[in-house]
């Protein structure tokens, strides 16, 4: 089955009409974030991992493809394919890839 | 109204939770053995834990018409520790006895990691030799995509048919993979690092009804036991028609845990 057929049953404006105000919201909160990263204090590592990786998923919601959400997530997600013996002295998920990692680079 | 909400963990939700659910339209749910938010220090630990989900909390549930059904297992954040699992997977299969014991779970992979991949197929051992159905936890965030293709692979090795297994906490980029291979999909509507009910129903429309259902896995974190209603509602307001509503947060929970012969609801 393919993922782009004309599977929701609302027409385009029937969608903007029911979730652009709350997108629009989303939207603004996403643009804060970004902004308060401006106003923060900066710090001596350089670009946080994370805020690379924002700023790459960011560039996906505006390229004109499909499936955003779905490329998003694979940007987001570890490409590797060892396994550590234990998760002793591990930290819990963080959302993003660290460089040294995989596959945020 | 009717829906199954077949993942949540009432043992962290008060009373009110029940109360809202069934007037939600609720009659039946199903609650995998998990992370409690801490380490238990003992296997007997666990021993109190699953004599919580299979006498205590079937009868807080029928104070409000609820059906309540369980799976146990030791979950993959607390599997890190192969001798300690092993301890609390011994408990189980005395458990197994229980009429309300649905089957194993929730098993999967926390961090990817190797001990918690040889509880996991130790467990699916379990679950095979006991003819069990397998509720499986994915990793959460950047692990999930890795982990679910471990744990698949680790399921797939064993002889459990793939339509008595469901793979929960999928996501866009692991929904496909997990229905291409034969298993059942669980959807979890988890604010913040799951799905939304708006998402759950795109996924919906995008990869169809077959094998898939939603669910709350509402917990002691930021999460919501009227998930499922709010879901239905959502694909409601879209126009989807009642019977697809139905079949994905009733009728599909029916087919699937039906396998098991303790699954038994009076509508």
């Amino acid at each position: 089955m393919s993922e782009l057929q004309k599977t929701c049953p609302q027409t385009r404006e029937q969608v903007i009409n029911m979730y652009f105000m709350e997108h629009r919201a989303k939207l603004l909160d996403v643009a804060a974030f970004l902004d308060r990263l401006d106003r923060a204090q900066p710090t001596t590592n350089g670009v946080d991992f994370r805020e690379a990786a924002m700023i790459k998923a960011v560039r996906i919601l505006i390229d004109g493809q499909p499936l955003r959400t779905r490329r998003i997530l694979d940007l987001l997600s570890d490409d590797t394919t060892e396994l550590p013996q234990s998760a002793h002295g591990m930290k819990g998920a963080s959302g993003a890839v660290k460089p040294t990692a995989g596959a945020v680079t | 109204m009717k829906y199954i909400d077949p993942h949540v963990h009432m043992v962290s939700r008060t009373t009110d939770d029940y109360q809202r659910m069934a007037l939600a339209g609720c009659i039946a749910i199903t609650e995998p053995a998990f992370w409690a938010g801490f380490d238990r220090s003992s296997a007997q630990g666990f021993a109190d834990y699953f004599r919580q989900l299979t006498e205590y909390e079937p009868r807080r549930a029928a104070l409000f018409g609820i059906k309540h059904f369980s799976w146990l297992c030791i979950n993959p954040k607390e599997a890190d520790d192969p001798g300690f699992a092993r301890e609390v997977v011994s408990l189980i299969p005395e458990f197994l006895k229980c009429k309300t014991v649905l089957g194993i779970g929730e098993i999967g992979l926390n961090k990817n990691t190797k001990n918690e991949l040889i509880i996991l197929e130790e467990q699916i051992a379990l679950a095979e030799s006991h003819n069990q159905l397998v509720l499986v936890h994915t990793p959460h965030l950047e692990d999930k995509r890795k982990g679910t293709r471990v744990i698949m692979d680790a399921l797939s090795a064993s002889h459990i048919d793939a339509g008595r297994i469901l793979i929960d906490h999928v996501e866009e980029h692991t929904v496909a993979e997990v229905l291409d291979r034969g298993f059942w999909a669980g959807m979890t509507l988890y604010p913040d690092t799951k799905m939304t009910p708006q998402r759950a129903t795109d996924v919906i429309e995008m990869y169809g009804s077959e094998r898939i259902w939603m669910n709350s896995a509402g917990d002691w974190g930021c999460s919501d036991p009227l998930a499922v209603p709010k879901a239905r509602l959502e694909m409601s307001r879209r126009g989807h028609t009642m019977s697809l509503i139905d079949k994905v947060t009733l009728e599909n929970p029916k087919t699937f845990l039906s396998q098991s012969p303790n699954f038994r609801i009076d509508e």
